[in-house]
């Protein structure tokens, strides 16, 4: 792991990452994983407003996150 | 019975799948109208069960709930893998949506560790034709070594097919030998190790190397039932590796999606990226904080506004052409009996049919309208937009829609707290919904603020309903807190892609609940109806010398704490079977009818003071009748549905206690 990690909530729309640390405990990554963000897991942000939930889509499928949880999401950012 | 098929005992079948598969679809097709709903013992959780008949073989088809995997975090997910362990079924088939396919897989890798075959129904491949997505059924099937299916179900197509396999693999299921997950190779030893220490203390029907992976996982019921089979020296023992391997968690959950690639690798062909599909480009508009909350406000205007415009002219006839005639031929035929039978069978029971009768309209549309919403994926949209402002109350941004609906009538709020799928936050919105004053409540509202207020009426009625919303807010937020039990509520929710609606589904979802509605609260409504008629006459005569005014006079230093004589309690107890009938029961206790006439004799007999307390204690008072009973209904539980009625209730005289008490402190309005 070369490139810093950073909570997935900093990414703009459009930014593409890799998932790469799950904290908040078992439970939330229990169903962080089932919906597809898993340790190693693509995903591409549809919609960060700054405000409110955010949109991401991994392994086709949309996945509405809150903030709270989103700062709990540590990733890599890859080239777009 | 016919004589070909009665030897045997109808094979049984489960039907698994994540939600926003067309899982209930493929349930309805294969069964017809066969179908029984009722709940899974001990919890608040639907069962629905139906039957069906293929090729001279019977089978019973038990609907799984709609759960992403299979760990143990919501009553939901207990209910699917406990069905499976504990009644085991002959065959599972799983309904996958084949547009987001990975991640369909993943509950079949949980379902893959569990002792029974499965068959997989790979449904919406329409819809992931129009993504781009080319998936070949034979390759993904010789890759995982389980029949497969391609479906439509939305058109009929495939699900014949579907349960064809499944009842050939449920008459050999010594042929099923899948590909299995594996865990990640850094932990095979640790879950190996774990297994040992497992050894002959795991019981039937639970196996060694589920329990073993599900420790791995931190799945909370397993631990406790680890816990309680092994004895206290392995347990620590298998404590310490599972404190030393915290990170198996992340690593099962990785090492199942680098199966599943894997085997969808020859299988399946994606759309080249960069591409933009339809649903980004409205969602674009539908999720932005701005544009995503005016189109969730003109959504919501025009379901409230169908809902009841639609429903009122159905309502209307219903009371005059089916209702009135009915009362009046039972008062007719009755005439001949003493006066009491005819009030009680009329006013009691007729009148409470009458109720359940005029909710029917109301319910139909407004759960056509839900479901078209639900079926189209937009409700997901509105609980995103919402999200940010319900989580505070620990509600779903999908409780948004139930609670907004509760402003015309509290039973649809309180029946269409069924679309959210955290079985808390549900139970949180069915709490809540009565707190949101219905139309019933704002017209006594409106009837009785100009009646003591005059001029100021409207500010005074805006104050109560702002009131009645920041208590709404603070209940919220305050149960919440104390309801712990459900552990906190994440919001993490799957988008669903956009697609049209399927007019079957939503017939087939208004027909269910309407005919829910009539079974279970239907009946509850008349009794309750019938009890208070008669609490409200015997002994008599009229309503001043009946067992109601009875109990509201022996309330009376309670009345006078919150500043109401008994008239007002009684008034106040009398609209538990419709908030409206607050009126009528003022209108006789204070000997006038319900026009000017009562409200300036309201006006003269009331000192301002004591107003205040009966509105607020109206407005907040416990639900009327028919929403008891659909919180009954849909909880499932009594002390639930009790625990509703009794927090409105110490609500009610809390607010009233506190309005009359702080006017005394100020001297305002007390005579």
């Amino acid at each position: 792991m070369n490139a810093p990690l950073v909570p997935l909530d900093r990414l703009p729309r459009g930014a593409a990452a890799v998932v790469r640390q799950l904290q908040g405990g078992d439970e939330l990554a229990q169903r962080l994983a089932a919906l597809g963000l898993t340790v190693g897991a693509p995903f591409v942000v549809l919609q960060n407003t700054g405000r409110g939930p955010l949109l991401v889509i991994a392994r086709e499928t949309r996945i509405a996150l809150g903030r709270g949880e989103a700062t709990r999401v540590l990733v890599e950012r890859t080239a777009s | 019975m016919n004589a070909t098929m009665g030897a045997h005992a109808p094979l049984l079948v489960g039907l698994a799948g994540q939600p926003n598969v067309g899982k209930s679809t493929v349930f309805n097709l294969l069964t017809g109208l066969q179908q029984h709903v009722g709940n899974w013992p001990g919890k608040t959780v639907e069962r629905k069960e139906g039957s069906g008949v293929l090729n001279g073989t019977r089978f019973t088809l038990v609907d799984l709930p709609g759960t992403y995997s299979l760990t143990a975090n919501s009553p939901e997910e207990c209910v699917a893998r406990d069905f499976i362990l504990k009644e085991r079924p002959d065959v599972v088939v799983m309904v996958a949506n084949a547009a987001s396919l990975e991640r369909n897989l993943y509950l079949l890798a949980e379902l893959l560790l569990l002792p029974v075959p499965v068959v997989l129904g790979l449904n919406m491949m329409d819809v992931a034709r129009a993504e781009g997505i080319e998936i070949e059924p034979g390759l993904l099937s010789a890759a995982l070594g389980i029949p497969v299916v391609p479906m439509e179900a939305s058109r009929a197509r495939g699900v014949a097919e579907l349960a064809r396999a499944a009842l050939q693999l449920a008459r050999r299921p010594q042929a099923f030998n899948p590909a299995r997950p594996e865990i990640a190779a850094p932990h095979r030893a640790v879950l190996a190790g774990v297994g040992r220490l497992l050894a002959d203390h795991v019981p039937a029907p639970y196996r060694t190397d589920w329990v073993a992976v599900k420790l791995l996982e931190g799945d909370r019921e397993v631990i406790e039932l680890a816990r309680r089979w092994l004895p206290p020296e392995a347990w620590q023992a298998v404590e310490a590796v599972l404190a030393e391997h915290e990170d198996a968690i992340a690593d099962i959950a990785a090492g199942r999606y680098e199966w599943i690639g894997r085997m969808v690798r020859v299988a399946v062909r994606r759309p080249r990226l960069g591409q933009v599909s339809l649903t980004d480009r409205i969602d674009r508009y539908a999720l932005h904080p701005v544009w995503g909350l005016l189109i969730l406000l003109a959504v919501f205007g025009l379901v409230f506004a169908l809902t009841f415009q639609l429903a009122a002219p159905l309502q209307a006839w219903l009371e005059t052409a089916v209702v009135s005639p009915l009362r009046e031929g039972a008062l007719h035929a009755l005439s001949g009996a003493p006066p009491w039978v005819g009030g009680l069978l009329a006013d009691g029971v007729l009148g409470g049919a009458g109720i359940v009768a005029t909710f029917v309209p109301l319910l139909a549309v407004f759960f056509a309208a839900m479901a078209l919403l639900e079926d189209s994926g937009y409700l997901a949209r509105a609980a995103f937009v919402t999200d940010r402002y319900m989580h505070r109350l620990g509600l779903h941004g999908k409780s948004f829609l139930p609670l907004c609906l509760g402003f015309g009538c509290n039973v649809p709020a309180v029946m269409g707290a069924r679309v959210i799928e955290s079985g808390r936050a549900r139970l949180l919105t069915i709490l809540l919904a009565p707190l949101v004053p219905c139309s019933a409540r704002l017209l006594v509202l409106a009837f009785l603020t100009p009646a003591f207020f005059g001029s100021q009426a409207l500010l005074v009625a805006t104050g109560f309903v702002i009131a009645n919303v920041v208590v709404l807010a603070v209940t919220g937020s305050l149960l919440n807190r104390g309801l712990r039990q459900g552990g906190r509520v994440f919001f993490i929710m799957e988008v669903p892609l956009y697609h049209a609606p399927n007019a079957r589904t939503i017939a087939r979802f208004v027909w269910q609940h309407v005919l829910a509605f009539l079974r279970k609260a239907g009946s509850l409504i008349v009794i309750f109806s019938a009890l208070l008629w008669a609490l409200g006459h015997f002994p008599g005569p009229g309503l001043e010398h009946s067992a109601l005014a009875a109990f509201g006079r022996s309330l009376a230093p309670l009345g006078e704490w919150l500043g109401l004589d008994w008239r007002l309690l009684v008034a106040l107890l009398a609209s538990f079977v419709a908030k409206e009938n607050a009126i009528a029961a003022l209108g006789v206790l204070y000997g006038s009818a319900a026009g000017s006439g009562l409200a300036a004799t309201l006006a003269a007999s009331i000192a301002p003071a004591s107003a205040l307390s009966f509105l607020a204690a109206t407005m907040l008072f416990i639900p009327c009748a028919a929403t008891v009973s659909v919180m009954r209904q849909e909880t499932g539980s009594w002390r639930w549905t009790l625990f509703g009625v009794a927090l409105l209730l110490v609500i009610a005289i809390g607010a009233a206690a506190g309005v009359y008490q702080t006017c005394r402190l100020l001297g305002f309005g007390l005579t």
